[in-house]
């Protein structure tokens, strides 16, 4: 008897991921975000031509030879945009993560223990805040060169200071409750109650900035890489090809067309799965 | 008499076409007062709110005709439907607080729906404001609810209500919320009111001495369904439908100490309703006839929905009073002891000087209303409250103030319930998981949790196949039972229980006060926080009386309750509510019925 009841409490039903599974806008957002990924992956080798080796004469339009013209050295658009989604395909997921994780550990951590801890966090998350993501990222891209890590970095420290402030705020309302009274008065330790108690019940606005904070990256990635302060020529990259091919969109549309498509549609994914769990939970919750 | 109210036929379906109230008739003469009352989940607030033609979201009115005065609700175009609304029928919440706009005044509040100048608006707001009782000069027209308190809140939303003299006026638990003294002020108004403006009114409520005390019909719905309904008195005598014998049963009576009868189950969900007679899954007294369901029929005075109403009078047994625990006196060696317990906000004493002592079998009760700082009491003894001096004692050893201090053994020997079981269950795990977290806790950590959480579990009455379960899906008693389970894994010396049963329903507070006092018998010391007296005389060993923060009164229940000597404990006792059935055998006052005055004029 004992034995049942104790498997029982530990398979609990993982209805959650289900429900979030059967939302349309999530299933599609991450079926948009899996084609997308395995395209980056797969892309280098389909990839009729390398990626930096000129094929025709500059801004060429589609042919049977390069399917969606040449770009403003010559080189095929379609092996460059194949080719261009590394970079992000790794630096977005990983800084969208970064911050999410970061960002609720210094949430969650502030909000419970309170006192000085919560005071020089937020106040230096606050100043993050305050100062201009963009100034940061070219002071630090001039001093150190832009090297893959350090952009991540940088996304993040863009991003982390959101994402705190959004599950801070879902938190405190948190302690007031009687389950994390309840878990205090018992003595269970902090680090119990931050992750047993509290965590769980903020997992709806994790997720959803997940999903927001992915989509930011891409575009703050892609930025980076445009103004010329990301990934380095001749790399092939989405952004660093819109800024590349800018001044042949009369001439030749498909080299900035091509690669701005794929950023959106990797942002799309993101967003998607962002509103689609967010509708769940709401729905979720107005029912408990 | 004109009637005012006629309903018939009433149906409301979700959208998937099951049913939440079905086929509900009611009607009312000019100047009576109807109360409909029943459980959480039996319809009563969506009827109310049919009456007014209205229907929540994904909810719709399928059928039936509210003819009120002289307007088909259900008929009306959006823009008259609105007008209705204001000048026909008027509508009050239970929660002011949500129900008034925040940010504007009291005068736009009330004269927001009147037509004409705005001199002659003014003018009727302060009629209005003198006649709820509060006062009517600029000063008071330009607050803001929140502002006022919950009780002038709820005059405010009353006086809206009435401002334009509607023929119709729902009342969807005015009081729930309320403190004893300020429910028996604000029922005192709605009396008040009908009878100077001859009123008539649709008073919505769970509790059915609340009913008792306003209304002169009564309507018991259960399911979705009228079980019983009638004019008050007949229901009070002769209750006819064991339901309303069972809710009339789960009252706590002030006056002795009884074995209350909680209904067995649940009320049922919508769409789950047994095939036959709806209440024949939880009545006692089910019959193969009862397979079939029973059409409402006139009994004696009352409308009936039972096949066999006539036994109502032979049904049950009458309250068997039950004594104080064993072995009261023998045993006064106090498990937990508080003394001169100061407690503080910033600046601001909460608490004065209290001091008191739990004993093991026996149960003290704290008293008192909100801000008399009783929950701030069971903060300090759990150590939750950090801002607190004074001394407690623990099995005769001194116990630090704050839970940082105390040691295990310490927090396991004491336990906390919550007044809310909506929220004091971690809403993310399932209980059986929850309760694995208490035990968790525990030093001599027991080598089969299993059987421990069942064991708990088993002992409140709840199956341990509902481990699996999350909160959500339990309801609120069952809720509540396994707060108290979680608390009983620790295997506690005392409880400390905080308003335990104020957001049940009274027949689910019978069976958790029963099951309180199961385990008082089983030698646990408890400390009982709540304002309801009825409460207290059920369930206390000892009272503590408290006002602004002191202790005003202290002893023996029988003795507090029965002869008390502070004046506030008398106002206390004074403005609790009674079935008037009660209150008429022990000679405390009763409110006369009211059709002798609204017929005299």
């Amino acid at each position: 008897m004992e034995m049942t009841l104790h498997q029982r409490v530990r398979q609990r039903p993982a209805s959650g991921w289900w429900r979030l599974w059967a939302s349309t806008q999530v299933r599609w957002g991450v079926i948009l975000l899996v084609a997308m990924t395995a395209l980056v992956v797969v892309g280098p080798f389909l990839a009729p031509y390398d990626p930096a080796a000129p094929v025709g004469k500059p801004y060429d339009a589609p042919s049977a030879s390069a399917w969606l013209g040449t770009d403003n050295l010559g080189r095929d658009v379609l092996s460059r945009v194949l080719s261009g989604g590394v970079y992000l395909a790794w630096m977005a997921p990983v800084s969208a993560l970064l911050s999410v994780v970061i960002g609720a550990a210094v949430a969650l951590v502030t909000a419970y223990y309170r006192g000085w801890t919560d005071l020089v966090l937020m106040r230096s998350l606050d100043v993050l805040l305050a100062f201009p993501g963009i100034l940061l990222t070219l002071l630090c891209v001039s001093v150190f060169g832009p090297q893959p890590v350090l952009l991540v970095g940088l996304v993040v420290l863009t991003l982390m200071p959101g994402v705190a402030r959004v599950i801070r705020g879902a938190a405190l309302p948190l302690l007031d409750r009687e389950y994390v009274l309840w878990a205090k008065a018992v003595g269970t330790p902090g680090p119990v109650i931050i992750l047993r108690e509290l965590l769980p019940n903020v997992s709806s606005p994790l997720l959803v900035e997940l999903g927001l904070r992915l989509s930011w990256s891409v575009g703050i990635l892609s930025s980076m890489s445009f103004i010329g302060y990301g990934i380095q020529p001749p790399a092939a990259d989405w952004g660093l090809m819109v800024s590349e091919n800018g001044t042949g969109l009369g001439t030749q549309p498909f080299a900035v067309l091509a690669p701005i498509l794929m950023i959106v549609l990797y942002t799309i994914g993101g967003g998607l799965i962002a509103e689609g769990a967010a509708r769940v939970m709401a729905r979720t919750e107005g029912k408990a | 008499m004109t009637t005012v109210l006629k309903a018939s036929g009433l149906t409301v379906e979700r959208s998937d076409g099951a049913s939440i109230i079905e086929d509900v008739s009611l009607s009312l003469e000019r100047g009576e007062v109807m109360g409909i009352v029943g459980e959480s989940g039996s319809g009563k607030s969506t009827l109310a709110l049919a009456l007014l033609a209205y229907a929540r979201h994904g909810v719709r009115i399928a059928g039936g005709a509210v003819r009120v005065a002289d307007t088909d609700m259900l008929e009306l175009d959006p823009a008259s439907l609105r007008k209705a609304r204001r000048e026909v029928v008027a509508y009050v919440a239970q929660d002011p607080g949500a129900a008034l706009n925040p940010m504007l005044t009291l005068g736009t509040l009330l004269t927001e729906g009147l037509a004409g100048g705005k001199a002659e608006k003014v003018t009727r707001a302060r009629e209005i404001l003198r006649k709820v009782g509060l006062p009517d000069d600029e000063a008071f027209l330009q607050r803001r609810p929140r502002q006022l308190s919950g009780g002038q809140q709820q005059r405010i939303a009353i006086a809206m209500a009435v401002i334009a003299q509607p023929k119709l006026i729902i009342l969807d638990e005015p009081t729930t919320g309320l403190d004893v003294s300020t429910r028996a002020k604000v029922l005192d108004l709605i009396r008040q009111l009908c009878i100077s403006d001859n009123l008539t009114a649709i008073y919505v409520s769970h509790d059915l001495a609340v009913i008792a005390n306003v209304a002169d019909h009564v309507t018991v719905m259960y399911g979705g369904q009228v079980v019983e309904q009638g004019p008050m008195q007949e229901i009070l005598a002769t209750p006819r439908h064991p339901y309303t014998r069972a809710l009339l049963d789960a009252v706590p009576s002030l006056q002795a100490r009884q074995a209350l009868r909680p209904i067995r189950g649940r009320v049922p969900a919508v769409g789950e309703a047994p095939d036959g007679c709806i209440f024949s899954d939880r009545c006692d007294y089910a019959v193969e006839a009862c397979n079939t369901r029973p059409a409402l029929r006139l009994v004696g005075g009352t409308q009936v929905r039972c096949v066999r109403p006539e036994l109502g009078e032979t049904f049950g047994v009458r309250p068997q009073a039950v004594g104080h625990s064993d072995g009261q006196v023998a045993n006064s060696s106090a498990v937990l002891q508080a003394n001169g317990v100061n407690a503080f906000y910033g600046y601001r004493q909460i608490l004065f000087d209290v001091s008191l002592k739990v004993e093991p079998g026996r149960c003290l009760a704290v008293v008192g209303e909100s801000g008399s700082g009783k929950s701030t009491l069971s903060r300090c003894l759990i150590g939750l409250h950090g801002n607190v001096t004074g001394e407690f004692r623990l099995d005769g050893k001194p116990l630090p103030l704050t839970v940082g201090q105390r040691d295990q053994y310490a927090r396991q020997r004491l336990q906390y319930i919550f007044q809310n079981p909506n929220a004091s269950l971690n809403p993310r795990r399932t209980i059986g998981a929850s309760l694995a977290a208490a035990l968790a806790n525990r030093p001599e950590a027991d080598s089969r949790p299993g059987a421990v959480i069942a064991e708990a579990l088993e002992r409140v009455g709840i199956s341990p196949d509902l481990g699996t379960r999350y909160p959500a899906e339990l309801s609120g008693g069952q809720r509540q039972r396994v707060a108290i389970a979680r608390a009983l894994v620790a295997n506690p010396a005392v409880l400390l229980c905080d308003e335990v049963t104020s957001s049940l329903d009274v027949s689910v507070q019978a069976s958790v006060i029963e099951l309180l006092r199961s385990l008082l018998a089983d030698g646990l010391g408890m400390l009982f926080v709540t304002h309801d007296l009825a409460v207290v005389r059920n369930i206390a060993d000892t009272v503590a009386v408290l006002s602004a923060g002191r202790v005003v009164e202290q002893g023996e229940a029988h003795k507090v309750l029965g002869t008390p000597s502070h004046p506030y404990t008398q106002s206390l006792l004074a403005n609790t509510l009674q079935l008037p059935t009660e209150a008429a055998d022990l000679d405390m006052p009763v409110i006369a019925p009211r059709q002798s005055a609204a017929g005299s004029r």
